[in-house]
């Protein structure tokens, strides 16, 4: 069975019609004076679902959450959560509860108090406040700093005890508001993985909301990707990588070369495009393109094979000189100068200690890939 | 060669930390020293010369009180004068009730006037402190223009404005909101008001200046939390302020206590307070020494609780670190 990506999903409510969707945005606007943060945009989330919006500082991401958290609401449309629609819910009656950016600790409390704050709230009786206290604090493994304050706590600390105090009310939903932000590399990579193990082990809908592509990417099931209020893709990370729907989502997230061309020819299975200097490729077919109109063919850096000799089977190859070799561990990076000008990005992972085709800067060389390497976009 | 180079430059770069760090010190010394040096000539040495005339007898003389401690009888008659300082002042300051009312009436109206202050200045604070930050400098300027004019100005203009022909009785009058004129003026609630217009930017200052600090994050936390507005405010914003209603209540009451213009002017002949009851031991009796005894128990009066209150949150700043 041919699949996008590497992993198997069990959990794909998304392409169950029969589905009951949990939180949705329909025909959501949202405008602060003349300027539009949220632009008609329509989303649907399912339950227990990790759910990512990713896109650029000011794209509206934000906003999205706020509107869900209750601290804003939309100029148009409507948000329903559990089919019930939030319009005129204060956020502090909403089964929703956030972690903020900032963390937004109390300074004046201690860690328990802080997490004990929401419960407090609900009017939950003292025993048991102090029994979901202890156990929130095991979670996130933080018992011995129970009567520090916030500002005695280091960074990581404090995006755990923000962590636990958000998940302590059992809430339905739980927004996370760039989450690692604050975090330095090393503690984002291994605090991704546990928010992972967390969302799964207390089964609640995490929306989170990122910049940073490769976290969304590791934590999500799926993702929507933003820009200026709208939605430009919601789908899998491997969707989101192998098949963009657009040249924005393909440049968005990750490294990609894009061919520009027209559609010269299309037979049963391909398409061949001649590009702007007279280059041939041929690629799958997977748009109704007609000959002779815009097309694009993007493709990812590791799908681009780089040989000093034209392989003998390849159906696209392309000559041109490394201009550039960045060697990183893992892999190594070309930059290649095509002899049509076009400069082509192309990794290759690092499989073997020893190559027998070194290449370096100025050789000839040969980028050659499949025709179903990349996708053509037309928009 | 490197070898040479860096045992040259070995003790050129240990002797130089330990100069600048000589410097630093004798110059952050000094630093502190100047403050110092100011409030012992300023406030020290001019308080234990009214500490001294508080132990002396008054006299017609000049100046008005024995004895004058100096060296006309040399060494052996500046000590011999010091058998004749005794605490009589002091005594017969509880033996008059006139002053211990107005001790207490000053610290009442004082208490009271500093409630109003906070009352009226945390809604003004805390709507500068929301405000967008381009027009904050403004907001904060209009809080300070007052200074520009004279206290004593702007104290007059209030009688202007209260006394039962004034500004505010003619308005109410002429929108029929009463038909006798208010008696406001030379009444205690003239002194309030005019304590509270008087100290308000000393109230409003320091609350604006915490609740600036605040990050609003805090109560969208809080409500997110499940907290309503109100309990909100009460649960977090209100704490979080609180160095800030310290200081303003401090600011506002200590002054208010020895407060002498006001009662003076909007206050009449009959209100009591400790600053008019100063002045006139002073300016119409002529009697130092009694005036200095009342102007140094004022002083006991309000610097130890303060003192006290400085201890205890010494101690729980301690107690978070």
């Amino acid at each position: 069975m041919k699949s996008l990506g590497s992993i198997r999903r069990d959990f794909a409510p998304w392409n169950d019609p029969n589905a009951k969707p949990y939180i949705q945005f329909e025909n959501v606007t949202k405008k602060f004076g003349d300027f539009t943060a949220v632009n008609n945009l329509s989303l649907t989330i399912f339950e227990r679902e990790f759910f990512a919006l990713l896109g650029a500082s000011g794209c509206g991401k934000s906003t999205l959450l706020r509107m869900l958290a209750g601290f804003e609401e939309p100029t148009a449309g409507r948000i329903l959560l559990d089919g019930q629609d939030l319009r005129g819910i204060p956020p502090y009656r909403r089964p929703v509860n956030m972690m903020f950016q900032s963390y937004a600790l109390f300074p004046h409390m201690t860690v328990e108090k802080n997490i004990a704050f929401g419960l407090k709230q609900e009017g939950m009786p003292a025993p048991d406040i102090e029994k979901r206290v202890a156990e929130m604090l095991k979670l996130v493994k933080l018992e011995q700093f129970a009567k520090r304050k916030p500002h005695q706590l280091s960074g990581g600390q404090r995006q755990r005890v923000a962590l636990a105090r958000s998940v302590a009310k059992r809430p339905k939903v739980l927004l996370l508001d760039e989450p690692l932000g604050a975090l330095d590399k090393k503690l984002r990579e291994e605090t991704q993985f546990e928010l992972m193990d967390l969302q799964q082990n207390l089964g609640l809908t995490f929306v989170v909301v990122t910049h940073d592509q490769e976290e969304a990417m590791t934590m999500a099931d799926r993702i929507a990707i933003i820009d200026k209020g709208e939605v430009m893709q919601v789908a899998t990370p491997a969707e989101v990588y192998e098949a963009p729907t657009s040249r924005f989502v393909a440049h968005f997230v990750g490294n990609v070369n894009m061919f520009e061309g027209k559609v010269a020819e299309r037979a049963a299975n391909t398409t061949r495009i001649t590009g702007a200097t007279g280059a041939q490729i041929v690629v799958e077919n997977s748009t109704d393109s007609k000959a002779g109109s815009d097309i694009v063919f993007a493709i990812r850096p590791e799908k681009i094979k780089v040989t000093s000799k034209k392989p003998a089977d390849a159906v696209n190859a392309l000559e041109g000189e490394v201009y550039d070799v960045a060697y990183l561990g893992d892999m190594t990076v070309y930059h290649i100068r095509l002899d049509d000008g076009q400069m082509i990005r192309a990794s290759a992972l690092n499989a073997a200690r020893v190559t027998e085709d070194p290449l370096t800067w100025n050789d000839r060389a040969w980028v050659s890939f499949r025709p179903d390497a990349g996708v053509v976009l037309t928009r | 060669m490197s070898n040479i180079a860096i045992t040259d430059s070995g003790p050129s770069t240990a002797a130089k930390p330990l100069l600048t760090r000589l410097g630093a010190g004798f110059v952050s010394r000094l630093v502190i020293i100047v403050p110092y040096l100011w409030l012992l000539f300023f406030f020290f040495i001019p308080f234990i010369i009214v500490f001294k005339i508080s132990l002396s007898q008054s006299a017609i003389a000049m100046p008005p009180y024995t004895p004058v401690l100096d060296f006309t009888d040399g060494i052996s008659g500046f000590f011999a004068g010091f058998r004749d300082l005794n605490f009589d002042n002091y005594v017969w300051l509880t033996q008059d009730a006139l002053y211990f009312k107005a001790y207490v009436t000053s610290v009442i109206i004082a208490a009271v006037s500093t409630i109003l202050t906070l009352l009226v200045g945390f809604p003004i604070a805390y709507g500068m402190a929301r405000a967008p930050a381009t027009i904050r400098p403004t907001l904060l300027m209009l809080v300070i223009l007052p200074f520009w004019t004279s206290f004593l100005i702007r104290v007059y203009a209030w009688i202007g404005i209260l006394k039962p022909e004034g500004l505010l009785n003619q308005l109410l009058l002429s929108l029929h909101v009463i038909n006798q004129p208010l008696i406001i003026l030379n009444t205690y609630t003239a002194i309030f008001i005019g304590i509270v217009y008087s100290y308000l930017p000393f109230m409003v200052l320091p609350l604006y200046s915490s609740l600036e600090k605040m990050d609003y994050s805090l109560i969208e936390a809080a409500k997110d939390l499940g907290c309503p507005p109100t309990a909100a405010f009460w649960k977090i914003t209100f704490p979080l302020s609180l160095p800030g209603v310290i200081a303003g209540c401090l600011l506002v009451f200590i002054p208010a206590v020895g407060e002498f213009v006001i009662p003076d002017l909007l206050g009449g002949s009959q209100t009591l307070m400790i600053g008019k009851t100063l002045w006139n031991e002073f300016f119409a009796n002529r009697d130092w020494p009694v005036s200095s005894a009342v102007a140094v128990i004022l002083l006991l009066l309000l610097i130890v609780p303060i003192m006290l209150f400085q201890q205890a949150q010494a101690r729980a700043q301690e107690q978070d670190k």
